[in-house]
């Protein structure tokens, strides 16, 4: 199981920035191994981020992103108090769903 | 005619922007750093440091909550900056990383000898590492203030200093080659004067850290493996008597530097 991601939410005005930090290796499929095997491609392809449930949104991602990603975004209309939750599924089809509350 | 014109053109350039050029190229690294300051990916290894320590793990199956990291068993909050120093049970002076591994053995059982043999990055070795960062974090902000009341702790700074200044290896370089003048560096990379206090969050105060280009992070140990590695120097072992005694140089020339760690490096 992946390790869970860190989420910051704070509110600002008629807004909420969101900031993630994910646990992920991210390999590109371009790196070799010591024993100069291609370690394989293994790396996050869905972001979903829901704001009260609802999905505000959707991205996906390939392997050029780094290792241990950041992401952040703002959520329109969001308020202290909300719940947001992002979850990925990488290209093994392994998934992590967090959630935090705005403050 | 025209071609008589350009080299004096590429000459006035040259000559007038060397120092300007320098000037924007650093404050751009600073820029570069400052962005990744917000969103360290110290922060996962923190959490799994904690997770960790409160965890029952190892053959004894017990958690790391009664270890004595030198203000009593369970103090975290400030133990860092008192990092290295003396403890009266195994009769040695310890950095963070060697005492964790005490902790692991007399309490969880794992066998300590097996974990200093472990790649950095692997296995317990990656523990270790996570839960130093964890320990780390909860005194950032706090000053160095290092005891050298006990003989041990003074016999420790004067073989790091010692250690700091000992040339050898292929290349006939010394700690102090790179670390012992104002002002030098690698690539883009400042290198810190560590015979004096370098400042807070500059050198000792710094590590562990996260580094970007390999998305690894380090502790102060395998900082030091990696300078003895540059050096072309066999590394004395991690958490061995000599890699303490330079932890235990270079924080007491800090002594009242704020530590940052972890922070983030390129």
């Amino acid at each position: 199981m992946a390790d869970p991601m860190r989420i910051r939410a704070q509110a600002s005005g008629d807004k909420a920035i969101v900031r993630v930090l994910m646990s992920h290796e991210m390999e590109s499929g371009q790196r070799k191994d010591a024993a100069g095997k291609i370690v394989p491609a293994w790396f996050i392809q869905e972001i979903t981020a829901s704001h009260n449930g609802k999905v505000v949104m959707t991205s996906e991602w390939g392997p050029a992103v780094s290792k241990n990603p950041f992401l952040q975004f703002s959520v329109k209309g969001a308020k202290a108090g909300d719940k947001v939750s992002i979850k990925w599924v990488d290209n093994r089809g392994a998934t992590r769903t967090d959630e935090a509350t705005i403050s | 005619m025209r071609q008589a014109l350009i080299p004096v053109a590429l000459a006035m350039v040259l000559g007038a922007s060397p120092v300007l050029a320098q000037k924007t190229a650093s404050q751009g690294i600073d820029e570069y750093r400052a962005m990744l300051q917000d969103g360290n990916p110290a922060d996962l290894f923190e959490a799994k440091g904690e997770d960790l320590w409160k965890q029952k793990r190892g053959p004894k199956n017990a958690s790391l909550e009664a270890c004595d990291l030198g203000q009593g068993p369970g103090v975290i909050k400030g133990v860092f900056v008192s990092l290295p120093k003396y403890f009266a049970d195994t009769g040695k002076v310890q950095d963070l990383e060697s005492r964790l591994l005490t902790c692991m053995q007399t309490l969880q059982g794992f066998d300590p000898q097996a974990i200093a043999k472990t790649s950095f990055g692997s296995g317990e070795m990656a523990n270790v590492t996570a839960m130093a960062t964890w320990v780390a974090a909860e005194s950032k902000g706090m000053k160095f203030n290092l005891s050298q009341s006990h003989a041990q702790e003074r016999v420790m700074y004067e073989v790091g200093k010692r250690l700091f200044f000992m040339r050898g290896g292929t290349h006939d370089f010394s700690c102090a080659s790179c670390h012992g003048e104002e002002g030098k560096r690698i690539r883009l990379q400042d290198l810190p004067l560590l015979t004096k206090n370098p400042g807070d969050g500059i050198g000792f105060a710094a590590w562990p850290a996260y580094r970007v280009s390999n998305g690894q992070m380090w502790g102060m140990q395998q900082r030091l493996n990696d300078c003895y590695r540059q050096q072309r120097f066999p590394f004395p072992g991690f958490a061995s008597d000599a890699t303490v005694a330079l932890s235990v140089y270079l924080g007491v020339n800090a002594q009242g530097a704020a530590s940052i760690a972890p922070a983030i490096k390129r």
